[in-house]
């Protein structure tokens, strides 16, 4: 029988929760760098003993750990993020211009068919990349210099790369997003970019609809379906069906289209998760009800999965890295609260049950199948 | 060149992340012992200390790190400058230190 296990990164470290594929009882392991930030840990699809996690930490800067027994021991790999050439300057929360400075790995995605080769999405935001499994990194220069970098602002958490979506069907293909300043796209293998923000629109920039400046949280394609990409932003749950060329709005009727994960289907490129949060000022679910909203139609129409959420008194947030799916069959979902929950569902999100409760604040949840 | 012993304090994380079961590590530094040649001598022992001390990009001491030897706060003296001789001598520790802060 397949097993699952599910890598979860939070404000005092890493843990990694198993099940078998039944997925009714799952064992808890950690905390592995204890006391530690960690962003963000991920698996390689090409092998997955192979786990890239993101340690950082105020004090003591960026540690990157490698694990190639999925999780069970670790090793520290490189550290040294340099920007390529003059950093130049973005802009600051004020619009004075800043320098660039390395902060954080926010995420790893590791390569579909390579397990030595990883990209790392940074603050301040850059993308970066491994052909020797985190021993050394080089950054894709190309993003960061293409024309519109010094325009790019940080978010409430820092101007962050937060995603980045390997198109399965084109190895040269390659989306990232960045808060705040959008989605990129590149033909090239990650050499030349261009921004992919056309039809999104921010009332918060002086020119709603331009071409870069916009806090998109999240965004996920479903890889049989590589050309449709599905945007969480700031505001707005947004959808895209020519490879980020151009978007329109499908947050429907939902209660809120603030919010910050979301996630597809594995195995209905239609299906779609996202959980709805009150506003950008109170962060936290409408009403106290926790509730993932899950669309079968690509958008638009939105029903809520309450079944085993707490539906009362509930004032967490749910991170941008912090959802997730497995490919299971049927599909299990999941996702960490600010509030060290981590919920499952193996029924595509018709119920859930809390697989971890009293975890640190959640930051990220990566799913992984395991043979 | 000389070398001489010096003993290094570090806070708990970083002697996590080395692998270390004390806080005292005993470090073989050739040449003049200041701050930069002891680092170096440290990261050079622990690879995984790298970076946790001093920024990368800038080589300079991280914020929220402090250095104290001998009673003395030594952070904000220069990288290439003498440590007490009583660090040199080994009757005296140099101290790594993490702010006292955050949640």
């Amino acid at each position: 029988m397949s097993s699952v296990r599910i890598l979860v990164g939070t404000r005092k470290g890493a843990f990694v929760i198993t099940a078998d594929g039944s997925r009714r009882a799952w064992t808890i392991d950690g905390p592995h760098f204890a006391g530690w930030e960690i962003y963000h840990l991920k698996g390689s699809p090409a092998d997955p003993g192979r786990v890239y996690a993101s340690q950082s930490s105020s004090w003591f800067g960026q540690v990157v750990h490698r694990s190639d027994d999925g999780g069970a021991t670790w090793e520290t790999v490189g550290n040294q993020f340099a920007y390529d050439g003059e950093t130049g300057t973005h802009q600051w929360y004020d619009g004075t211009p800043h320098p660039w400075e390395f902060a954080r790995v926010w995420h790893f995605e590791p390569s579909l068919d390579d397990p030595t080769t990883v990209y790392a999405g940074v603050e301040d935001a850059a993308l970066f990349r491994s052909t020797d499994g985190g021993a050394s990194w080089s950054e894709l220069a190309g993003l960061r210099t293409h024309g519109t970098g010094s325009s790019w602002q940080p978010g409430a958490g820092g101007m962050c790369l937060h995603s980045i979506v390997l198109d399965p069907s084109d190895p040269e293909r390659m989306f990232v997003a960045i808060s705040a300043a959008g989605v990129f796209r590149s033909d090239d293998g990650g050499t030349t970019w261009r921004p992919a923000n056309r039809g999104l629109s921010s009332q918060f920039m002086p020119e709603p609809g331009a071409e870069v400046g916009h806090c998109v949280h999240h965004i996920a394609q479903h890889p049989d379906r590589p050309g449709t990409l599905f945007m969480q932003k700031h505001w707005d749950v947004m959808r895209s069906d020519d490879a980020g060329d151009t978007w329109h709005e499908v947050s429907g009727n939902l209660p809120s289209d603030f919010g910050f994960p979301i996630a597809v289907h594995a195995h209905e490129p239609e299906t779609v998760y996202v959980v709805p949060i009150e506003s950008d000022a109170v962060h936290y679910p409408p009403e106290g009800k926790l509730r993932v909203y899950r669309s079968r139609t690509g958008g638009n129409e939105w029903e809520a999965l309450t079944a085993g959420l707490p539906q009362s008194d509930c004032y967490v947030n749910v991170l941008r890295d912090a959802m997730d799916v497995d490919r299971l069959d049927p599909c299990g979902v999941y996702f960490g609260t600010t509030g060290g929950q981590v919920y499952g569902s193996a029924d595509g999100g018709d119920t859930w049950t809390a697989i971890a409760e009293h975890l640190p604040a959640v930051l990220s949840v990566e799913a992984q199948v395991l043979p | 060149m000389p070398v001489t012993t010096v003993r290094v304090v570090l806070p708990t994380h970083l002697r996590t992340l080395a692998g270390l079961d004390r806080g005292e590590v005993r470090l073989a530094v050739e040449g003049p012992v200041t701050q930069r040649s002891v680092l170096d001598a440290l990261e050079a022992r622990y690879p995984a200390l790298a970076g946790t001390v001093r920024d990368r990009a800038t080589d300079r001491r991280r914020p929220f790190v402090r250095f104290f030897a001998c009673q003395e706060d030594l952070s904000h003296e220069p990288p290439d400058a003498p440590l007490p001789e009583p660090v040199c001598a080994g009757t005296e520790p140099f101290i790594v230190l993490g702010a006292i802060a955050g949640g």
